[in-house]
């Protein structure tokens, strides 16, 4: 691969969202942005190949991807009716005055904001927000998400219709609409790094972008509404999540419990860097739902033995997590936290009542939470049993690894 | 007294339709819109975009709860329609959440085609 396409893909992966999100914002069309900007790329591989990469790659994919929105708009009637063309023009010359892009950061929150409005499906707003902040190709979503090339494009192609017909507004939620529209926002950047976090689609390399770029989504968010106290908390969860990411997976592919992880592994800087933020999110927002689960990652993070584990409070956290945000995944945490404390059996009578009300029967960690307490306590055919079901679940290759190592001790 | 019309049809029959289908069945809209404008019995109508634009909101203990889709549940039918002016979807949802029905029904948020009469 020459330098000059590698400087292109480069910067395809750092500038496409923020070019994309402001040329949205000039034309009002997602539609006319984004072939613009396909564009700008486009004749920059012939560009730079010939002339060498631009000193500020960011500033020229920019101007260039505005003059192809300029002719677009000026010579096809393809995409915006007269009006809506005129005023595109209008705001697209008087951009070309300005020196530099000032308020990119605005223009991507404002774009976070509408992919994840609560008006479009889930499962859309995550692949809408990784397609256009992220820059991620509608080939490496699909992969991420084991979905048919074909559906996920078609989503993303009816998600922009419906944006567009619906006239989902292009904006930052005013004050009324804030507080449950950043839930929707927080909830589509912690799925993305979950996704590459615990998911089985891709490869390593795919999720491991996935993870970056929810951390990097969360930032966004964090710096541009810091007066809201979640969006630092979910960051501070997420890099204390990921610090313990090399140390999830050992050499030969299998997944290691964090009781058995290499501490010297974690990420001390991902660690320092979450610890100071969730205490300032706890000390300005209070007992929040991300607020609180990041406290229970910190807890974990501070031990620096598995043994040294403070279990006590991360079972009060789960508590108050549970009364704050009933949830059966939360209450499966909580019974897992309890089994530290009171022992596995007490655990046991948690997930069994949980089981028994049909929640998670499809969710692998709660048979395989299920099976581990019954190791504890001798019943080695029960848990086996317990642990095949947490196999059919389907489960990412290191998750398959390990139960199967599992109910190889079983005997 | 005045009627609510409300048209319902299968949104896959008519996307298999070929284009000269399609401008034939027009062409038979409006004729018959204009038969009854001259008759005086015209008082609003509008085709409807595709269910994939439509929006749901629903308050539920004071909570907002849009969704994606339009209405689809058989327990309950459809009962009324307002036709709004409002600037956005947000400024729609807005609107659809004050309708008193929003707190025991559910209110589809459909943006109208402009089409020329």
């Amino acid at each position: 691969m020459s330098t000059s396409s590698d400087a292109v893909a480069t910067a395809f992966r750092e500038h496409h969202g923020t070019v994309l999100a402001r040329l949205i914002r000039l034309t009002g069309d997602f539609d006319v942005a984004e072939d613009a900007v396909q564009q700008a790329f486009a004749i920059a591989l012939t560009a730079w190949s010939r002339d060498g990469a631009p000193r500020n790659a960011q500033a020229w994919i920019m101007t260039t991807a505005r003059h192809r929105a300029v002719d677009q708009l000026r010579y096809s009637q393809r995409f915006l009716d007269a009006e809506s063309a005129a005023l595109a023009l209008e705001r697209l010359e008087a951009a070309g005055e300005e020196p530099v892009p000032t308020h990119l950061a605005d223009d991507q929150l404002r774009l976070i904001f509408t992919c994840c409005h609560p008006a479009l499906a889930p499962e859309v707003r995550v692949a809408l927000t990784l397609h256009t902040l992220c820059g991620l190709t509608t080939e490496q979503i699909a992969r991420a998400f084991l979905l048919p090339l074909p559906t996920l494009a078609q989503r993303l192609v009816r998600a922009k219709k419906k944006i567009r017909d619906a006239a989902i507004p292009y904006r930052v939620p005013p004050p009324e609409l804030l507080s449950e529209r950043l839930d929707s926002v927080l909830a589509v950047i912690y799925l993305v790094f979950n996704e590459g976090y615990l998911g089985a689609g891709g490869d390593m390399a795919i999720r491991a972008d996935l993870c970056d770029e929810a951390i990097r989504l969360g930032r966004l968010v964090a710096e541009l509404l810091p007066a809201e106290s979640e969006p630092r908390a979910l960051l501070a969860l997420l890099l204390l999540q990921d610090a313990r990411r090399r140390a999830r997976i050992s050499a030969e592919g299998e997944l290691v419990l964090m009781e058995h992880q290499d501490r010297s592994l974690w990420d001390g800087d991902r660690i320092r860097e979450g610890l100071a933020l969730v205490e300032r999110a706890l000390r300005e927002g209070g007992a929040r739902p991300y607020g609180l689960q990041a406290a229970i990652a910190a807890l974990h993070a501070q031990a620096p033995t598995a043994p040294d584990t403070d279990w006590r409070q991360i079972v009060a956290l789960y508590c108050l997590l549970a009364r704050l945000h009933p949830s059966p995944v939360i209450e499966l945490n909580y019974a897992a936290a309890v089994s530290m404390v009171d022992g596995p059996e007490a655990a046991l009578r948690l997930i069994d009542a949980l089981h028994a009300r049909g929640a998670l029967s499809g969710y692998h960690l709660l048979h395989a939470t299920r099976a581990d307490c019954l190791r504890r306590l001798g019943r080695s055919a029960e848990a086996a049993t317990a642990y095949r079901e947490a196999l059919a679940c389907g489960v990412s290759e290191p998750e398959r690894h390990f139960l199967l190592k599992r109910i190889g001790e079983c005997g | 007294m005045q009627y609510m019309l409300l048209i319902y049809g299968n949104e896959r029959d008519w996307d298999q339709l070929g284009e000269a289908e399609r401008g034939k069945v027009f062409g038979e809209f409006m004729q018959f819109t204009q038969d009854i404008v001259k008759s005086g019995n015209y008082k609003a109508g509008d085709p409807l975009e595709p269910t994939t634009t439509a929006s749901t909101v629903r308050l539920r203990n004071g909570k907002l709860l849009t969704t994606d889709g339009p209405f689809a549940e058989t327990k309950e039918q459809l009962g009324g329609y307002y036709l709004v002016e409002a600037s956005n979807l947000d400024e729609a949802l807005g609107i659809a959440a004050r309708i008193p029905a929003a707190r025991w029904g559910s209110i589809e948020v459909r943006p109208v085609r402009k089409v020329p009469k």
